[in-house]
């Protein structure tokens, strides 16, 4: 924080605001006390936020005011990315946030409410709407609500460039006179104009001569609709309570039939049932006879009639566009499948094959060889105590170094993702996927998020967050352990090898078909439990492609890698100790001198008798099941230790005599459902924003995996015998 | 919808490559209102332009810009060939 500039809580900023202007009577010396100091040590008393339809170059407009000074979070309570920033104009620390992408204020989204309720409780200085020219009509539509608000608005019109490619000529002054608010035209990935809409915007903000003549007098809806509007507003505006809210807004979502809206007025029965009489001689103007359908028509007629005047195509009608072309090859019903899987598959190769294992090699041979080797040397030369070897190269090297391995494959499915979702593929995949995910209550953008799952957990789940819906995300994030992730294949080399040796392939094959089985079952009973009735409807803008731009590309990569980083160095830090302090003591708290005396194996002898049912009562075996929860590959390296192998290649002869081939099958397909390592529970934790969730998820596969064991095994001793 | 309407087809029959004009939305709830939203307003002209390659979803073009949506929920929109 530097000197005297710090930024007020943002809830604070619009009742300082209010309390100065209505200070003359200096009713609060206090609030005049601290805007006063504010202003002189410049702290953020602006606020500017941004909003627009998705696709719409909001975020790269973000990025551009706000550079580095940006911090990425989620809004309370909800896995919604909230985004904010500071900019500096003219010596002046401004806020600005961006808000999540959406194309219309109904109450059905989560993307939607917050935008409500930031506009509205927390009232940014002004609002820029970006508004995306080659496609004028839909976004306008979000436009015109908002101008209802009563926050000072500014439209963007962004994409000139290619409005202008197209041979269209949109004026935006005529549209500014028409709509009765500023436009600027601006080019955001040129930074064009860019400048002129930020003073247009603070200009705004500073003399806050924002008059809108009533929103429905500047629209032009048709009578019926704007009397029925004028009629409400007249109703709301008699309640005084009233008086300070955008009742421009609230008398349109009240014609729409907006549960929430009518929710948070808190109208009494009378007042309420002469809304209700209004409505109902509206919806008996129109033979459509229904009020959410003839408003959302009278806006987009309203805009026609504006966009008709403002705006001159030039475009030949029917003509194809780049992006039409693109579609032409690579939506095609022939070609569309093998395209994706291509695609597919070389996200997946680079992100697990040899690139990405290059550099994970690389991080852990730096960590484990190099760092590793350096404290050891440190701690020789110390002549340091036994146990310290094992805490910090052990525990804290080998588990955060574990960990970030993980970054280079992060990295690399992250731009992949980025460069897929900026250039308007994501869509497309989604487009072509969604018929096959559709029947397991899951949508198209689910797939890649699983089939990632197949290289490791971590990562997928963080991709997951590429589905806007939170119902969509929660379900395919609690699927996704059951993909077999690569650090499970060691388990299944070593039973398989030992246990199967002729049919080897076969059997770790039924793994995957088992885990793929398992998730198709459990989206099928989510989705009629858990998820009832929650089902979001799949209608989703296929937008134009586009270059993605490296500056919000390597924005995006950073921030993911900055928060598995975070990640890393925090909670994993802590459980790998703590995982460590109770592999390495006793209940007595002193360290003891074979792993088989810890806490960790006391444990493991407690639990044991639960997987007796499921062939695997050996303490042994649940030690390794508790270890495989730091990594699944510990899971070999425990039983070596547990069993007192010497190597694997000795581990494996000793197999057979504690296993049968049906135990040493439902070992495995315990390993391969049940909870996912520390890591990935951090992952997902963070992505579901949600400790509960997290722990259901751990539970539910835990449960799935004990159930499926055992009927792996009881029913398989049926056949054996 | 209460109202009669001389149209029989709904949005979800169209083959690709026909052009209708939106006559009504059926439906309720949050996928009545995106549709609405999405600008599928009486009298817009809609082109089904195809299906994915397993069928579904259906991708139409409407107001200039590309939208896809299931068959099932297309079924909501009663549509007037043209």
């Amino acid at each position: 924080m530097a000197h005297g500039n710090f930024a007020l809580p943002c809830a604070i900023v619009p009742r300082l605001r209010r309390e100065r202007d209505q200070s003359q009577d200096n009713r609060s010396a206090f609030w005049l006390f601290i805007s006063e100091h504010c202003e002189r040590n410049g702290c953020v008393l602006m606020k500017i936020a941004l909003t627009g339809n998705p696709n719409s170059g909001k975020t790269t407009l973000f990025n551009l005011y706000t550079g580095s000074n940006q911090y990425v979070g989620n809004w309370a309570g909800v896995t919604v990315e909230k985004k904010e920033g500071t900019l500096s104009y003219g010596g002046e620390s401004i806020t600005l946030v961006d808000l999540p992408g959406i194309y219309s204020l109904s109450p059905y989204s989560m993307e939607e409410i917050i935008t409500r309720s930031v506009l509205i409780d927390e009232r940014p200085d002004v609002l820029i709407d970006i508004i995306d020219g080659s496609n004028i009509e839909r976004n306008l539509y979000l436009a015109v609500q908002l101008m209802e608000l009563s926050v000072p608005l500014v439209l963007a019109v962004n994409m000139m460039d290619e409005v202008e490619a197209k041979g269209d000529r949109l004026d935006c002054d005529k549209l500014s006179k028409l709509l009765g608010v500023a436009v600027i035209p601006i080019t955001a990935r040129k930074a064009k104009n860019t400048q002129l809409l930020l003073d247009t915007a603070v200009e705004l903000a500073r003399t806050r001569d924002y008059n809108p003549r009533s929103p429905v007098g500047s629209v032009r809806y048709d009578n019926n609709t704007a009397q029925a509007i004028r009629d409400i507003y007249a109703l709301l505006w008699e309640e005084s309570r009233l008086r300070e809210l955008p009742l421009w807004f609230y008398a349109s979502k009240l014609l729409e039939g907006d549960p929430k809206a009518a929710e948070t007025l808190k109208l009494d029965k009378k007042t309420l049932d002469q809304v209700e009489r209004l409505v109902q001689a509206y919806e008996a103007t129109s033979p459509y006879g229904d009020r959410e359908t003839m408003l959302a028509d009278a806006r987009y007629k309203a805009i026609t009639a504006i966009t008709d005047k403002a705006m001159v195509k030039q475009g030949a009608e029917g003509s194809l566009s780049l992006s039409d072309k693109i579609d032409l090859v690579v939506t095609n019903r022939v070609l569309a499948l093998p395209i994706f899987l291509l695609i597919m598959f070389i996200i997946f190769a680079s992100t697990f094959g040899p690139v990405g294992s290059f550099f994970s090699d690389g991080i852990e041979y730096l960590l484990g060889e190099v760092l590793g080797g350096q404290v050891t040397a440190l701690l020789d030369a110390a002549q340091a105590p036994g146990w310290t070897y094992g805490l910090l190269i052990d525990a804290i090297i080998g588990g955060v170094g574990g960990v970030l391995t993980f970054l280079p494959q992060i990295m690399i499915l992250f731009t992949c993702l980025s460069l897929l979702e900026d250039s308007g593929y994501m869509a497309r995949a989604a487009f072509i996927m969604d018929r096959l995910l559709h029947k397991i209550g899951l949508t198209g953008k689910s797939f890649i998020p699983m089939l990632m799952g197949f290289g490791c957990t971590t990562p997928a789940v963080m991709a997951a967050r590429t589905m806007e819906n939170d119902r969509d995300r929660k379900l395919t994030i609690m699927i996704i352990p059951f993909m077999s992730c690569g650090a499970k294949l060691p388990i299944y080399a070593l039973f398989a090898g030992t246990f199967f040796a002729a049919h080897q392939g076969i059997v770790v094959f039924s793994m995957y078909i088992i885990g793929m089985l398992v998730a198709i079952l459990s989206g099928l009973l989510l989705k009629n439990t858990l998820f009832r009735g929650k089902v979001a409807p799949f209608v989703m803008e296929l937008p134009p492609y586009r270059l993605p731009s490296p500056t919000v590309l390597g924005r995006h990569v950073w921030e993911k890698c900055k928060g598995f980083l975070i990640k890393a160095g925090t909670i994993i830090f802590s459980m790998s100790v703590v995982i460590w302090l109770l592999q390495n003591f006793n209940w007595s708290l002193h360290l003891v001198e074979d792993n088989t005396q810890s806490i960790f194996a006391s444990i493991g002898r407690a639990i044991a008798p639960l997987f007796a049912p499921l062939g695997f009562g050996s303490w042994q075996a649940a030690v390794s099941v508790l270890a495989g929860l730091v990594a699944k590959e510990t899971v070999v390296s425990s039983m070596i230790v547990l069993y007192g192998a010497g190597s694997q290649a000795e581990l494996a002869t000793m197999l057979p005599g504690v296993f049968s081939s049906l135990s040493a099958f439902s070992f495995m397909a315990f390993c391969l459902l049940y909870m996912p390592c520390l890591s990935a529970f951090v992952s997902i934790k963070r992505e579901m924003n949600s400790l509960k969730w997290a722990l259901g998820t751990a539970l539910f596969g835990t449960g799935v995996a004990y159930v499926v064991s055992m009927l792996i095994y009881q029913i398989g001793k049926f056949f054996v015998a | 919808m209460s109202r009669a309407t001389e149209s029989t087809a709904t949005l979800g029959d169209l083959r690709p490559g026909q052009s209708c004009i939106i006559v009504a939305i059926g439906g309720q709830g949050a996928l009545k209102r995106r549709l609405v939203d999405m600008g599928l307003t009486p009298g817009c002209r809609v082109f089904l332009r195809k299906t994915a390659p397993l069928g579904d979803p259906l991708e139409i073009n409407l107001r200039g810009y590309e939208l896809s949506l299931r068959r099932a929920d297309a079924k909501n929109i009663l549509v007037e060939k043209v």
